[in-house]
Parts: structure tokens; sequence; C-alpha cells
């Protein structure tokens, strides 16, 4: 059967099949990976997709080369895209922070499996949200978008593409196996109605352009491979030709433009979803599924008179820190529901101001039981 | 309070359960525009043995997409049956095939049969039983309209098998409505 080139209407699609829509009406045109439970079908219906709109998917030997095909395929000027789970996510470590130094746009999906190691292969976890931020090593800043349905699975992974070329940043998306094997009703618009961010090319003749002089805003314009302008890329520390600079100063330069350029436009990258957070005395802050289903805890809270708003983080890094500290003024107490043993409550906690913060964790598996969610909330409230 | 209807049906591999549970879901997501998720058991396990959808169908927003007790039943083998009749809600509505469930009689429960796959093999092939299912079921709940599950059925299925299965679709309808009790 012939597929459109861009599908657009209404679907009912899983969480994956629903990213991968959306990489190819945000323009991915290359995808490299590895197949892994809970992520495979995003390569399963890259594989059929990709070669229809005239892209290329390539299945890697593992999961470090199809992190180092992506970040090619990028230099070459193509919207490139992978997508694994916890496992194939450690492998990728490495050349997420090369992605990190050479300021390479890319989309990394992590469809969260419970771990560590090989864990719990086929059911959900959200046990990576700090290795998302501090995963490679050294210092850097990345974008990471938490989706809680198919839907937000679809729109996401346009607006990670869109961040990655404003930012020249590896954008990650953190989903879960419970969103990304959940089937939903998901809409489609056509991408002629989408607002899409090309790359940033340079502005001037080939013979004045620095591949690493910032703008305003902190970030380089990119040349292709190709285009008559010649660049040099690297992992070390380098100057603004690119070229490598082994001095303190260079990469005191370098190192604070990498994490500024993000931190420092916090504003327009933040994405939150709040309901019911003023003048609440408790405030449920979660993400991804988890934040799903707090929701039904919450109106559970409600329905027996107790203000509880809720704070979903669409954007988990960089990391509201304003907000939550604006929220803390006037709450009592932040409870924090997720899928590990206490990732993303210690950022909670650190900008809560003394306030309660409450983990409720959960090893992985399945889903939170909302009673257990609603039952801190009443005890945060006491 | 919402109305939440909390499907699960099981069988075999092979049966095609699990694309039974997906046009429930595309009939009420889609084409009648209620809010439903579609999840299947996902395991090793699955191959060869029992395989299990769920589907949340509700005319509010799906916060919570798992089911614990399911309202609807619908069981195609006997060893699925086994496994889950037990979680059901106590007025959860079964839903088996006739022969090839022997369901556990007890007072006040609400067990309904069709005989799906002797209908499908009357129609000339096994393959189309989950269709004679889905038409029973529609009649018996009225929980999606036929028009839309008709949709999702032709959506869904191979091109060539479309009128196969909605002819299957109809026997399962016409079988529930003329069996009173189905209501």
């Amino acid at each position: 059967m012939s597929q459109p080139r861009h599908l657009a209407g209404e679907f009912f699609l899983s969480g994956d099949e629903a990213c991968a829509e959306g990489a190819i009406n945000a323009g991915c045109r290359f995808f490299a990976g590895y197949p892994i439970t809970p992520a495979t079908e995003i390569a399963e219906r890259m594989s059929e997709r990709l070669p229809e709109v005239g892209g290329t998917y390539i299945q890697m030997e593992d999961e470090l080369a199809s992190m180092a095909a992506v970040l090619g395929a990028s230099w070459g000027g193509v919207k490139a895209m992978t997508a694994t789970s916890g496992p194939g996510f450690s492998l990728m470590m490495e050349n997420i922070g090369l992605g990190a130094m050479t300021e390479t746009p890319c989309v990394v999906v992590d469809i969260q499996r419970a771990g560590p190691s090989t864990g719990l292969p086929t059911l959900t976890g959200q046990g990576d949200m700090l290795q998302a931020r501090w995963g490679s090593h050294g210092c850097y800043s990345i974008i990471a978008l938490s989706p809680d349905s198919p839907q937000e699975l679809y729109d996401l992974t346009i607006k990670a593409f869109n961040l990655s070329e404003q930012f020249r940043v590896p954008v990650l998306i953190m989903s879960e196996a419970a969103t990304g094997h959940m089937y939903e009703r998901v809409v489609i618009k056509s991408v002629e109605e989408l607002e899409l961010l090309p790359r940033r090319k340079p502005n001037v003749p080939p013979e004045e352009y620095l591949p690493y002089q910032p703008d305003d805003d902190l970030v380089p314009a990119m040349a292709s491979a190709g285009e008559g302008y010649g660049f040099h890329t690297t992992g070390l520390t380098h100057d603004e030709r690119g070229y490598p600079a082994m001095s303190v100063e260079a990469q005191d330069r370098l190192i604070r433009r990498l994490v500024d350029k993000i931190e420092k436009n916090k504003d327009a990258i933040i994405e939150l979803e709040e309901d019911g957070t003023e003048n609440a005395e408790v405030i449920v802050c979660s993400y991804g599924i988890s934040a799903r289903i707090s929701q039904m805890a919450v109106q559970m809270a409600r329905d027996e008179g107790m203000k509880v708003g809720i704070l979903r983080l669409i954007t988990v890094w960089p990391f509201p820190d304003e907000r939550i500290r604006g929220l803390a003024q006037t709450a009592r107490a932040f409870v924090v529901p997720e899928i590990n043993y206490g990732q993303i409550v210690r950022e909670v906690e650190r900008c809560a101001g003394g306030k309660r913060t409450v983990l409720v964790p959960h090893m992985g598996g399945t889903v939170h039981n909302p009673h257990t969610i609603f039952e801190a909330i009443r005890q945060a409230v006491k | 309070m919402a109305e939440r209807h909390e499907i699960r049906l099981c069988g075999f591999g092979g049966q095609g359960v699990i694309l039974a549970g997906h046009i429930i879901g595309q009939a009420a997501a889609i084409y009648e525009h209620k809010h439903a998720t579609f999840i299947q058991d996902y395991g090793p396990e699955a191959r060869g043995g029992s395989t299990r959808a769920d589907v949340v169908v509700s005319d509010e927003r799906v916060t919570y997409p798992y089911i614990e007790t399911p309202t609807v039943l619908l069981a195609m083998s006997q060893p699925a049956y086994d496994k889950y009749h037990p979680q059901n809600h106590r007025d959860a509505l079964v839903i088996i095939d006739a022969e090839l469930v022997k369901p556990i009689v007890e007072a006040g429960k609400k067990v309904i049969s069709v005989p799906a796959r002797r209908i499908a093999e009357e129609l000339g092939r096994t393959a189309v039983a989950n269709s004679v299912m889905l038409g029973f079921f529609t009649a018996a709940t009225g929980i999606v309209s036929p028009d839309a599950i008709k949709k999702a059925i032709a959506a869904s299925v191979p091109k060539n098998t479309i009128e196969l299965n909605l002819k299957a679709f109809d026997r399962g309808y016409a079988y529930g409505l003329e069996h009173s009790e189905a209501r």
C-alpha cells in the first residue's frame, strides 16, 4: 500500500509510531539505529517511511555507531535522528557528548524501560532522567523533553528538531515504554501548517566564515559539507575557527558558551503545563506518563477538598528552577512521583526553598497506582 | 462521573485478538471522537500463549490507560479465560466463543456466547472469527456503533479480506441482536 509522502488527518497510533511520523514531518531524512525494545517500532516505522520521502535509513552495528552516523549526517546537512532505550542510551553517551561539543543538531529518542543494565526489557521505567543531563563526561548543557501521550510524542518530536536547529545541540526525547507502546488518537496537521526551523546557515562569504563564531544568542551558524565553506570540527577544545586550542582561556570561553547558550535562553526553551497551581497548598510535579497518572490522583484529592495543583514538566532539561522557586513562595509542599528511586525530585528539592519535597518512587515495570500518589498528597497536606 | 468502559480481549496468539482490540480503540477514537486508549500485553511470553489487549473507552480524557478490573471481558480461548476472568469487575459482562470456552457458572455473573469460530468456518475462513466476535460485542454492549467498527475494520484488515471481514462482522452482529439475552 503506497502512503502519501506526509500523513495528515487523525490516526490511531502508538507513541512510537507517532514519534516517527513527527520526525518525518519535521523534515528528518536520516535515521541510524539499532533495534531495542521498547523503541524498535520507531526504527521499524522509519525504515518504511524514510525511503518513501527520499530519506536514508541505516541499521547500524550498535548504538555507538548509530550516534556517530547521526552526527555525520547532520554535518552533511540533513536532519537526523536515532531512537533507543536504556542500554543503548548508555552506549550513545560518548557521542552525545561529541554532539554537544561540536554543536551538532540532532534528535535522540529514549523510550525508557526499567534498568539498570538489561533490567526489565519490555516494561516501563524513568530511570534515565539524570543520565540525560549528566551522562556524557565534561561540562555541557542539553535539552530534554518529556511527552505524556502519543500525540505529544508526535508534537514534541517536531519541537525537538526545531530546538536542535535553533540551539545547535542534541535534543533528547525522554519518553517511556508506557507511552511509546500506548495507542491513542493522534492529530497530524499538514506539513504546510507546521513551523519548521531550517538550519542557521552562514550569511557571510566563505572566506569570512568562522564556524564557531557565535551570533548574539551565543549560537554559531552552521555550514554543511559541500557548500563551499571550509570548516574544521573536533571534539578537542577549539577556537572560533574550529581548530584545537589547548589553552585555559579557550576552554573557559567555549564551555561557558556551550552551557550559557542553553541556560541563558531558558525562557525560549522551557515549556510547562500547570493546572490549579495558584493558591495550591500542595503541588504535584511530574513528567511523562507519571504526570499523566498523577492527574487522576490530583482529581481524587480535589474531590476530597484538598488544594492541589499540578506542574507538568514538558521540558525537563534545562530545569525550570525559576518557576519552582516561584511556586515555593505559596505552596507548602511538593510531591514528585517518578518511576525511579529519586532523580528529578533532587532538582525540585533544590528549588523548593526548604519547602517539604516528597518523592513518590516506583522501581519500574508498571506505572504508579494513582492511589499511592493520592496517599502521598494526603500526607503532604497534613 | 465520566462513562468509562474497560474492555479486555484475550485469546491465543494468532486469533486476531490484538487486532480486534485495536479496531475497537480506533473505532471509538477516530470514527466516534470519543477518548480511547489501547494497550497490548507486551512480553516475551506472548508467542504461542495467551495474548491480551486492553481498551479503555471514555467520554473524558483517559488519564489512567490501564485496566485493573475489566467491565467487559472478551475471551476466545479457555486458558485466557481462566487466567483473566478472576480479575473482572463484579458487574463485568463476559463474552466468549461458545465452542472454545467453558465458563464457570456463578449466580449474578453475566456470560454471553457466540459460536464465532463456527460461523467463521461457515464463511470459509476461521481467521475472521475475531470479526464475528467484534460484531457480537458491538450488538451486545453498544459501546461503539456498528458503523464506526465497520469503518475501522475496513481501515485495518488486508484489502482483499475487507468484504469477508465485514460479512463476518454482520453475522456476529445479527447473532447478537437475535439473542436478546445479549443486552
